[in-house]
């Protein structure tokens, strides 16, 4: 499917270091599609102003296509309405206000707080913070040996005190496929409520928050095509009523007085000033685009390319994979260490032969210490990328790994 | 392969001896500073003892884990500053930031030894970090030295 698709992407058509670029660090940041660039280009220079206040034209034109991507978002995870529909400026601030928001406003002392070792510090460290605040204790949930989360391990951590699970639905580094649907399942039957990290699921996958009935969603708009800046909170509507918003000021107001105000209502109520119009329009191309390849079709394709990632990088001798190897289990990245070279090392000399991978601890450092390695080097795959984007990274860590032994 | 020539002013292969080979690696045990650093960007983390008296950097150890050019980097700075005034390790961690942006100093006034060998990181701006980490560590170890 990729030699028609990757002509959409201008930028992968270039050389690094002398060698055509081969992309692999989608799971960091997505490329962006020319629909999408267009899509923001024709909003400044024919339509741009500010949304919901001016009397004019193009203020009009700006906020029906603001509303009108809300919209788009809405269609896409399947919610119920557009007032559950927020946006932000991306997972890490949507997981923020749901713990400076919710949590905040409605934890005890003693509450618990459950999330897992696989979570990125987006989704670990707003929680430590409200939990410090307010007296709560934060659990994690236990991984098993090959990197995914059992059933029974959540019903033990689980427990009536519970009030929050938070939990990614796709890991970025192990690219375990979660069962979050089963999760909150459990976290109802408790009295909790279940935050899904979309981060690295939503762009890849169908993710409908009806059929996983999760009361939060957190999502990026530049993981799936679309632009930096811009991401999504969807929330229950009956919990975002009676939710306080976190930022005030313009946009967000029905009535001011000198001592006291009222908010506006849902959704605009948890977005303060002048939102991010540019890169609500563009994320709405982004969604126009993956449908009209259809998220089915591209879920289908990343597993066949993992599966050919994994059978290939597995050929080169010593070479570590984590995460499961059951293709079925995980999604399009393959996280992976080569011998006793350094990932910073190896992704130098990717580089060097114009292969873009992500070396470190990818925000995940207490999943660092579970896998008990200090860095890792991770190649994510898009449905831009091809077999021949893999035979180019086995190539390059062979060549990796015949140079260090060399110099060593 | 045709990009060795890039990568061979990278890991010159006096770099790749102090990484397989790292000098003075360990805890010191009659230290007077100690330091632990980490680069949160990627992990890389190092545990520094030093040992100052009368204004002089008598020895140094240092402990962690990293990549090649952070280690070996770690490795040649233990080296060099070992029986060094603490104005000098100072001024020798200045000599190397300034190696590391790429900006001119007084190449002169040290003989660097291995640590030039370093000079070719400069080219690759997300390995600078790497290299940095043992000498800020050293520099703020001395900073904090109040004997």
């Amino acid at each position: 499917m990729n030699q028609d698709i990757k002509r959409y992407f201008p930028i992968l058509n270039q050389e690094v270091n002398g060698h055509p670029l081969v992309y692999l660090d989608s799971a960091a940041t997505s490329q962006k599609p020319i629909q999408v660039i267009e899509a923001m280009r024709n909003y400044y220079e024919l339509d741009n102003s500010n949304v919901h206040r001016g009397v004019h034209t193009l203020g009009n034109r700006a906020t029906d296509l603001y509303e009108g991507a809300r919209e788009k978002v809405r269609k896409f995870i399947n919610a119920n309405s557009t007032k559950e529909v927020i946006f932000t400026r991306g997972t890490t601030t949507s997981l923020n206000t749901v713990a400076g928001g919710y949590a905040r406003q409605t934890l005890q002392e003693g509450d618990e707080i459950v999330i897992s070792y696989m979570e990125h510090h987006s989704n670990i460290i707003p929680w430590q913070q409200v939990a410090k605040e307010k007296g709560a204790v934060l659990k994690y949930l236990d991984l098993e040996a090959d990197g995914t989360i059992s059933l029974d391990t959540v019903r033990k951590t689980i427990t009536p005190k519970t009030k929050i699970v938070s939990v990614m639905m796709v890991s970025n580094v192990l690219g375990t496929i979660n069962p979050v649907k089963e999760i909150a399942k459990i976290a109802h039957e408790n009295g909790a409520i279940m935050v899904v990290d979309g981060a690295q699921a939503v762009p890849h996958m169908k993710v409908d928050v009806q059929d996983i009935d999760c009361d939060f969603l957190a999502f990026s708009g530049h993981k799936m095509c679309g632009p930096t800046g811009i991401g999504v909170l969807y929330g229950k509507q009956a919990i975002l009523e009676n939710m306080e918003p976190v930022e005030f000021g313009g946009e967000m107001i029905d009535f001011v007085g000198l001592h006291d105000s009222t908010w506006k209502e849902l959704p605009w109520k948890f977005e303060g000033g002048t939102p991010i119009i540019a890169s609500a329009i563009g994320l709405g191309a982004a969604i126009d685009f993956l449908n009209e390849i259809g998220l089915e079709n591209i879920e289908a394709y990343e597993h066949k390319l993992a599966a050919y990632a994994m059978d290939q990088m597995e050929t080169i001798d010593g070479l570590e994979i984590y995460g499961p190897r059951d293709p079925n289990k995980r999604c399009g990245l393959v996280t992976f260490n080569l011998a006793d070279v350094h990932p910073h090392d190896v992704a130098t000399v990717l580089d060097m032969n114009g292969i873009a991978v992500r070396a470190g601890h990818h925000c995940a450092q207490p999943l660092m210490k579970w896998l008990q390695v200090s860095a890792t080097a991770r190649a994510s795959f898009y449905m831009y990328n091809d077999e021949a984007d893999i035979d180019a990274l086995v190539a390059g860590l062979q060549a990796a790994k015949e140079y260090f032994n060399d110099v060593f | 392969m045709s990009f060795n020539n890039n990568l061979d002013q990278l890991y010159r292969s006096v770099i790749m001896d102090h990484y397989k080979n790292p000098r003075n690696k360990g805890s010191l045990e009659d230290e007077s500073v100690t330091i632990d650093m980490n680069n949160p960007t990627c992990g890389d983390r190092i545990h520094l003892t030093l040992k100052v008296e009368d204004g002089i950097v008598q020895d140094a150890k240092f402990d962690g884990e990293g990549c090649s050019i952070s280690m070996s980097s770690a490795s040649m700075m233990t080296q060099i500053v070992k029986g060094r005034k603490k104005e000098e390790a100072l001024e020798l961690a200045e000599i190397f930031s300034k190696m590391m942006l790429g900006e001119e100093f007084d190449v002169d006034k040290y003989d660097l030894g291995d640590v030039e060998a370093l000079q070719g990181v400069a080219k690759f701006p997300a390995r600078i970090k790497c290299a940095t980490l043992a000498w800020k560590a050293m520099e703020k170890g001395v900073k904090s030295d109040n004997e």
